[in-house]
């Protein structure tokens, strides 16, 4: 049999052209995941179909595959998630299957059903799988049943304070007690002890009752301080399945991902092996078939916990593909045509380690990233490096736009170790060129070599305990704020040296002014520092002439004089804004409750911003009355427009 | 003062000599009123140094404002200021001015010349610390000085305007000194680039010499120019209004648009004039300078293909096409508040200074309207005043209708902007993004207007109006109007109809669009064209 192999960065798309699948593939998502599949689908021989929203009508996506159907307008719900015209699509171009990407509609059963009664093929599990996994209250019952560690806890309704003690005794302690109709936060108190235990349920029942109405409480463990680790399992509709060893998610903000890792540093081969044979056990009792992911939390004594089942393709597939080496996405469209598994357990290596960056357009100085948006002036992948993969869906000329998911693209390294795989993804940061949008590229370079992300010491609290006042960015060591402040003072003076080059014929001589020294003065934040540069023919030197300690990397270079007069410059003061409300980002007004006039109380509601898939309601900063509102609902607005005014 | 009447005492000394010792008193004399001498100079030169003494200087910097040499020390490259006139005093003798108290050494402006950038520019700078920077006979003479040198050698003159307004003690002949600048300022208007900075108040007749200039900056807070202040607009018309809001940077950068730009403060907007001279030539016989460049003048640039949406009523941002064109990405934006629906603006091709303009889709659709039309045609006819090519970006959808804008006279102020276009002979390169509909399409340095290199984009459409119109006009009455617009739109909403006549010289990809204009331009620089004699042309004003 004659099998030809493509090996691109670190997995193989092993191409039989005898194993027929499909003669065309569309693809129902956008942006890198989309992408992605076309890869292997070119590499398979199979065509594809693209959809795609008017607005993304030259996206990359579009390009690369090789038919495209305009499925509607810009907002997902008329486009990506509207199932009429993706049917549409798919019957007007005669696709066979369908890959759903990940989002979208991925773990629609709807979509499912209705591409099964057209006789077109899913590219992932079945129907009843999706639904089974997809309900929180019905997959853990199945994981209970198929022997899957579950967080322990009380099922019922608890009765009073003393119950609450006896069901607490027999969970183990910490446990947490949350409203049975809770949400947010609210109702929801941590016990260690029986005290604390009596104490909270009567704090939880008042609060739910005050909520929600409803006062009626749960106890279960609580899980301190845990690791978000998930297994990555195949299965094939023949009763067969695997586990792709796991990924530590554990670096997380607002419950998305930021860094992830295969493999984690915390498992040892016993637990990881447990973690593996529960996750098939699970697999296989819901009948599942195709490329999923099971994740767990993981306590400091490495018992793990079911959370849920993905029962589509994970945004961070590679790492698992750069370690075992395969193309999960040839795995899900083999298996979905009906191929077994060629693989055993034991063909399962872990080769080398992977590291995972997502790549957003989000202000990491904003609540760890919020939304921006803006043409990529400038944009280039450090994909001339080696063991470095980026999947991404966009180029430069490329617009983020406030309706789909800010993510730029997913950066992946690889390395023997994961000393290399680390090192490797600074050196990638560093050399990724994005301009137009603010990026996240500078917390991520700052997570990656942060001692406790470097020793392993991680947990889901990561971001808010390293940080605890938000990211502020880097911090200069003595040596790299000299470096800085040399580099500032040397590109004036080659910037001053240029202004002065004059071409070609000129009437009036030039007359280069004498400088063989500059005094300079570097503003950095806060901070003054007095810098000299001195030229002796070609040679020039920077030297520093006070030092003044200070932090944060605004750079103005200023002449000595210039600095000096700096001091009469007046303040500008800055506009009240206490009686002035802008938008933090752009995005678009879902709802206005105020109109001019009305008295407004200091935290009060005034509107609500929505910016990828994220809303934010704009509060008063004062109680006041309204002078005037200028946007409405579905007004599109950018980052610093007014909103509100105030009185 | 204290020192000025030292000097008299010294002065009065030798006369007190006796005749008896005459040979001695001879030498003597001459020794003493030699070293009288030079020590005056020395005075004179220290007192025109402190202007109007050191307490003024303190309330100017308390004002957040910069003295009139200290300005000067930082538009200008290190130790290249050349003063002129510094003994100047004024001539007025009424109202007690003619004490010597009331005397300063070099009056209330310091002229002279220097170098920014190693390149000559002649400079006044009015000081607010003495008389208030009024303006008396011997300061306007001191200012028609430079600026006839200039106009001599051939070099810009730059103005740092702060001055309170005519002197009015010596009543007519300030005024005559304003005119003396302004006619000035008038003959040399397209001999050497003029430039105001306003840096304080400019108020009166004083403000028709910057609006007589190329271009006038101002400084945000610290300037304001009107005709009357506050207070005169109170009792003439009754209104209330605050110096800001009457004649503050913000009300004439994006409302008058009599200022081009305004910057930060005193040393934001020097620096930046800096950078801006290097955009200019010296005067209208240099051609504009060529600087090095590290932006490589093939450089593609695959942004741009996808820049332009595909409906054709979606907005873009024309500054992307800009930036992404030009060395760098560096454009000094000219007006950049007023009138945004169009983009004028210095930039440079493979280190060659050109002028940009662009119709700005993102603003009224980039449409022409009064405004844009005047705020183009300035610019344009500068650029041909002084060598510089002009890179003109179609995306028109035409004029604005409307009757505000007849009855504001669109048809006459719409005409400056095709009349500096057609008489501009200056290279001239075209590239049509998108829109080129109706009248605005022969306005917008078209083919027929003397372009010398025009290009379209595959997005272009060039025809008289967009697809709906124009069917509701051929087809009026009959069915079918969606077919016929789909015909129209086959027909003329692409570059083909004005390709084939000739009218653009190609049709390229966008991404190609610097290659090509910096190809041209090299080719272009030896452009000869005149126009017929004329004593001056009559443009609509």
């Amino acid at each position: 049999m004659q099998r030809c192999g493509v090996i691109i960065c670190r997995y193989s798309t092993v191409y039989d052209p005898n194993e027929k699948t499909f003669d065309k593939i569309l693809i129902a998502n956008r942006g890198e995941i989309a992408c992605r599949v076309i890869k292997t689908c070119k590499k398979m021989g199979i065509k594809t179909v693209a959809v795609h929203s008017d607005v993304d009508s030259s996206a990359v996506h579009v390009k690369m595959a090789d038919e495209a159907v305009c499925v509607g307008p810009a907002p997902t719900s008329k486009s990506y998630l509207n199932m009429d015209a993706i049917m549409n699509a798919i019957k007007q171009t005669g696709a066979q299957a369908v890959h759903p990407g990940y989002g979208f509609l991925s773990e629609n059963k709807e979509f499912a059903k209705r591409l099964e009664a057209e006789g077109v093929t899913f590219i992932g599990p079945d129907t009843h799988a999706i639904q089974a996994m997809g309900d929180k209250i019905e997959s853990k019952l199945i994981a209970k049943a198929a022997k899957v560690n579950t967080i322990p806890g009380f099922d019922g309704v608890v009765k009073d304070a003393e119950e609450a003690v006896k069901i607490a005794g027999e969970i183990g302690y910490p446990v947490m007690i949350k409203a049975s109709a809770g949400g947010g936060g609210k109702g929801m108190r941590i016990a260690w002890n029986d005290e604390e235990t009596r104490e909270g349920f009567r704090f939880s029942s008042q609060e739910a009752a005050s909520s929600f109405g409803d006062d009626r409480l749960l106890i279960e463990k609580f899980i301190d301080n845990p690791r978000h680790i998930e297994i990555q399992v195949l299965a094939d509709k023949h009763g067969n399945a695997l586990w792709l060893n796991e990924r530590e998610c554990s670096i997380q903000r607002r419950n998305q991902k930021v860094v992830e890792e295969a493999p984690s540093t915390f498992l040892d081969p016993d637990t990881r092996r447990a973690m593996g044979e529960q996750a098939v056990s699970l697999a296989k009792a819901v009948k599942y078939s195709s490329a999923g992911t099971v994740e767990f939390l993981v306590d400091t004594k490495k018992n793990f916990y079911f959370l849920e089942m993905n029962t589509r393709l994970q945004v961070e597939h590679p790492i698992t593909e750069c370690i075992t080496g395969l193309d999960l996405v040839q795995q899900m469209i083999l298996i979905a045509k009906g191929y077994k598994l060629q693989q055993k357990q034991s063909d399962i290596p872990i080769n080398g380690w992977a590291i995972e960056s997502r790549v957003y357009a989000e202000d990491p100085y904003k609540s760890f990233g919020l939304p921006s948006i803006g043409r990529l002036s400038q944009y280039q992948e450090p994909l001339d490096l080696p063991n470095v993969r980026v999947d991404s869906g966009i180029q430069e000329g490329s617009d983020i736009s406030i309706y789909y998911d800010p993510m730029i693209s997913k950066l992946v390294t690889y390395g023997k170790t994961r000393e290399e795989a680390l090192k490797k993804m600074e050196e990638a940061l560093d050399n990724y060129v994005i301009r137009g949008v603010t990026h996240n590229i500078p917390l991520l370079r700052e997570i990656i070599v942060h001692p406790r992300f470097v020793s392993g010491d991680i947990s889901t609290k990561f971001l808010p305990e390293v940080y605890p006042d938000g990211f502020k960015g880097h911090m200069l060591t003595a040596g790299e704020r000299r470096e800085l402040l040399a580099t500032a003072a040397a590109l004036y003076v080659a910037a001053q040296l240029r202004s002065q080059k004059f071409l070609g014929d000129l009437r009036v001589s030039i007359v280069p002014a004498e400088s063989r020294q500059w005094e300079l003065c570097v503003e950095l934040d806060q901070g003054v520092h007095m810098l000299g540069v001195s030229r002796s023919g070609n040679n020039y030197t920077v030297s520093k002439i006070v030092q003044n300690i200070t932090s944060h990397f605004k750079l103005r270079v200023l002449s000595k004089l210039a600095a000096y007069l700096s001091k009469h410059m007046p303040e500008k003061i800055p506009e009240d804004t206490s009686s002035i409300l802008r938008s933090p980002m752009p995005g678009s007004v879902v709802a206005v409750s105020v109109k001019p006039g009305d008295n407004v109380a200091e935290g009060q509601e005034i509107c609500v911003i929505e910016a990828m898939k994220m809303q934010n309601s704009m509060t008063a900063a004062k109680t006041a009355k309204v002078k005037s509102v200028h946007c409405k609902a579905g007004d599109t607005v950018g980052e610093g427009d007014l909103l509100v005014e105030l009185e | 003062m204290n020192d000025k009447q030292h000097f008299s005492e010294r002065h009065n000394r030798p006369r007190a000599v006796t005749l008896t010792l005459l040979s001695v008193a001879r030498a003597l004399c001459y020794s003493v009123s030699h070293l009288s001498v030079q020590e005056r100079i020395e005075k004179k030169r220290k007192a025109a140094l402190t202007g109007g003494g050191q307490l003024r200087i303190a309330a100017q910097h308390k004002r957040g404002k910069l003295t009139a040499r200290e300005r000067l020390e930082l538009l200008l490259d290190p130790d290249s200021f050349v003063e002129y006139d510094m003994f100047v005093e004024h001539r007025c003798s009424d109202f007690g001015m003619e004490a010597d108290h009331n005397k300063y050494p070099g009056d209330s402006v310091v002229t002279g010349q220097g170098r920014i950038n190693g390149r000559l520019v002649y400079v006044f700078s009015q000081d607010f610390t003495v008389f208030g920077g009024s303006l008396s006979g011997a300061h306007a003479q001191k200012v028609c000085k430079i600026m006839d040198q200039a106009m001599m050698v051939g070099a810009p003159v730059i103005g740092l305007n702060d001055s309170g307004g005519a002197r009015i003690q010596e009543g007519v002949e300030s005024l005559a000194g304003y005119a003396d600048i302004f006619l000035r300022n008038v003959m040399a208007s397209g001999v050497v680039p003029q430039i105001s900075l306003i840096m304080g108040p400019c108020a009166g007749g004083a403000v028709y010499s910057p609006a007589l200039t190329d271009f006038t900056f101002m400084v945000k807070d610290t300037s304001y120019l009107f005709i009357t202040g506050p207070d005169v607009v109170k009792s003439v018309t009754n209104e209330d209004v605050t110096q800001e809001e009457l004649g503050g940077a913000k009300t004439h950068t994006t409302v008058s648009g009599v200022a081009h730009r305004a910057f930060e403060n005193d040393i934001d907007a020097l620096l930046n004039l800096r950078d801006f001279f290097n955009f200019l030539p010296l005067s209208n016989k240099d051609p504009a300078p060529v600087t090095e460049c590290h932006d490589p003048r093939d450089r593609l640039v695959p942004g741009l293909d996808t820049i332009v949406p595909f409906e054709s009523t979606k907005a873009y941002d024309m500054l992307d096409i800009v930036h992404g064109i030009v060395d760098e990405r560096e454009f000094f934006e000219i007006m950049p508040n007023y009138a945004k629906n169009i983009v004028v603006g210095f930039a440079r091709m493979n280190g060659r200074t050109v002028g940009i303009v662009g119709n700005q889709p993102k603003v009224a659709s980039g449409c022409l309207d009064i405004n844009s039309s005047v705020k183009g045609a300035r610019f344009v006819r500068f650029c041909d005043a002084f060598n510089i090519p002009i890179i003109t970006f179609v995306d028109v959808p035409g004029f604005l209708p409307g009757t505000a804008q007849e009855y504001g006279g669109i048809i006459r102020h719409g005409a400056k902007l095709l009349y500096a276009f057609a008489e501009a002979t200056v290279p001239k390169i075209t590239v049509i993004t998108r829109k080129a509909y109706g009248g605005a399409y022969d306005v917008m340095s078209s083919k027929h207007l003397r372009g010398d290199v025009n290009y379209a984009w595959p997005s272009a459409e060039v025809a008289v109006m967009g697809a709906k119109g124009a069917v509701q006009i051929i087809f009026r009455g009959k069915e079918n109007q969606a077919e016929a617009e789909a015909e129209y739109v086959e027909k003329f909403a692409n570059p083909f109809p004005a390709a084939v006549r000739g009218f653009v010289d190609d049709i390229i990809q966008p991404s190609t669009t610097r290659k090509r204009i910096c190809r041209d331009l090299e080719v272009l620089a030896s452009k000869k064209q005149t126009n017929p004699w004329k004593k001056h042309a009559n443009i609509p004003l």
